[in-house]
């Protein structure tokens, strides 16, 4: 055992009990605004993501133009840090001189969010589409059905099941990314850290709120596992030891 | 005339499947189309229900040409049905619903009304036990009966059957060849692609011998099986019975 001879002072100033259950209230309190984020942020990455997969995926020699289009904005969106667009959208647009409610940063951060995470959630939602087989569309099709109708009909609703468990992993990413937001001012729960660090010059505010996002994302994490497992033993033959 | 075929031809790529093919089946005749892997035959039946657009020829059906570039597929489609090797039954959704959605969807026909059709057609064919069932828990002869009904659903006038036994258990392949004894008769016209050497002699009107992407030799049962002319033909056909297929 190595001598830590400052390790009394280290448990001080982020292990303190008193600290935390002073925080912890006002960081449960400030974590209900993650939580806000995350639930108007998700419906709205789903749909965008829906919208920019199936351009993406279709077939149409007429969409050809569109289909470049979302090629070029889910290869931009992906290829910049999420917080450079949090900075960039936050600061950027409200910076035109809109009026309230609309230079909100947590709107705008927000929609920072639903433009980054709407690009990589459709990459899953195409790989889903891509993964239904083509004798389906075959199938379909010889029925009469319009590339559209088998879309909506056969192949999406193959596709969003089988997705399913890698869309749950990125909604565990969005949970924590959300705290990013906290760069452009909203005061959520890794800004109330702050603030509470600052005040009492302790980082126990920070163990905190580790604790509060532990208490969410691992019990998401573990019902992807379990829904991976069930999709994995649904689609393949008996297991081999 | 039902269908006719003139001088199509498809290559994949470098490799040439259908290579000039002349074919013309008249209104409620059964042809079958034999040959080895790779003949033609899959592509043959793709190309006339238009899965495959073809590089050159055309396809008329009752005289019209249904095979002109920019020409809307889906009321063609309506009207030549096609079950596959594989099924492909739609597995998200019950047999019910497999066989009404293009009723409800493509001729716009009331859910009522489509199951109606639907109830009718599998209890013609001994499967309306198996309504609310999900083709995972069919066997493949079921499944493959289901898919025969989904086609039948739409009242096609012509029905193209591409290998519908080569998937199945050797004692499934009875009850699927039933459905289409059954069939026969109806005044449906059908195209067969099949390796069930006995099943064509016993079903077709006619029978061709695809080689390199042609029809080699064509003829009654009879002619084809008992007296070939051609010499592909005999070679083809002395292979198969090597291994006992007929």
């Amino acid at each position: 055992m190595p001598r830590l001879p400052r390790w009394d002072r280290v448990r001080e100033s982020f292990f303190n009990r008193e600290r935390l259950i002073d925080s912890f209230p006002r960081l449960l309190d400030a974590f209900v605004l993650d939580i806000k984020i995350f639930a108007w942020s998700t419906p709205a990455i789903i749909a965008l993501a829906l919208v920019l997969a199936i351009a993406r995926s279709s077939r149409n020699p007429a969409l050809f133009p569109i289909r470049i289009f979302v090629i070029g904005y889910i290869d931009i969106m992906r290829g910049v840090p999420v917080i450079l667009w949090i900075y960039l959208i936050g600061f950027g647009v409200p910076g035109v001189g809109l009026e309230r409610p609309f230079n909100s940063p947590l709107l705008w951060g927000s929609v920072a969010l639903v433009l980054t995470y709407g690009a990589y959630i459709a990459e899953v939602f195409r790989a889903g589409i891509d993964s239904v087989h083509e004798s389906q569309r075959a199938a379909s099709r010889s029925l009469g059905l319009s590339n559209s109708q088998t879309m909506r009909f056969v192949i999406l609703p193959q596709a969003i099941r089988r997705v399913v468990p890698p869309l749950m992993n990125d909604l565990v990413s969005l949970q924590k990314d959300v705290a990013l937001v906290s760069l452009i001012g909203p005061i959520e729960i890794l800004r109330q850290a702050n603030i509470d660090k600052a005040k009492f010059a302790n980082f126990t505010p920070y163990i905190g709120a580790a604790i509060i996002f532990l208490m969410i994302t691992i019990p998401l994490t573990r019902t992807t596992d379990y829904l991976l497992a069930r999709e994995r033993k649904r689609t393949s033959a008996t297991r081999v030891r | 005339m039902k269908l006719e075929l003139r001088n199509v031809r498809k290559s994949f790529e470098e490799r040439v499947v259908l290579a000039g093919l002349d074919l013309e089946v008249n209104a409620g005749e059964v042809v079958s189309f034999i040959g080895s892997s790779g003949s033609g035959k899959t592509t043959l039946l793709r190309c006339v229900n238009l899965l495959e657009p073809i590089d050159d020829g055309a396809i008329f059906l009752e005289g019209d040409e249904i095979s002109s570039i920019g020409r809307d597929p889906n009321p063609i489609r309506r009207r030549i049905g096609i079950v596959f090797q594989s099924f492909n039954l739609f597995p998200h959704m019950s047999v019910r619903r497999n066989i009404t959605l293009a009723l409800t969807q493509v001729v716009k026909k009331s859910v009522d009304d489509a199951n109606e059709i639907a109830i009718s057609l599998l209890k013609r064919f001994g499967l309306d036990e198996k309504i609310d069932s999900y083709p995972d828990q069919l066997s493949g002869g079921q499944q493959q009966r289901v898919a025969i009904v989904r086609a039948l659903a739409m009242n096609p006038e012509v029905l193209l059957l591409d290998e519908i036994t080569s998937a199945l258990d050797p004692e499934l392949v009875g009850e699927v060849l039933d459905v289409v004894r059954e069939l026969k008769g109806s005044g449906i016209t059908m195209l067969i692609a099949t390796h069930e050497m006995n099943f064509a002699r016993e079903i077709s009107d006619r029978v061709c011998f695809l080689d390199a992407g042609k029809i080699a030799e064509q003829g009654s049962p009879d002619q084809i099986f008992n007296n070939p002319i051609d010499e592909r033909t005999r070679q083809f056909l002395r292979r198969v019975q090597a291994v006992g297929k007929t």
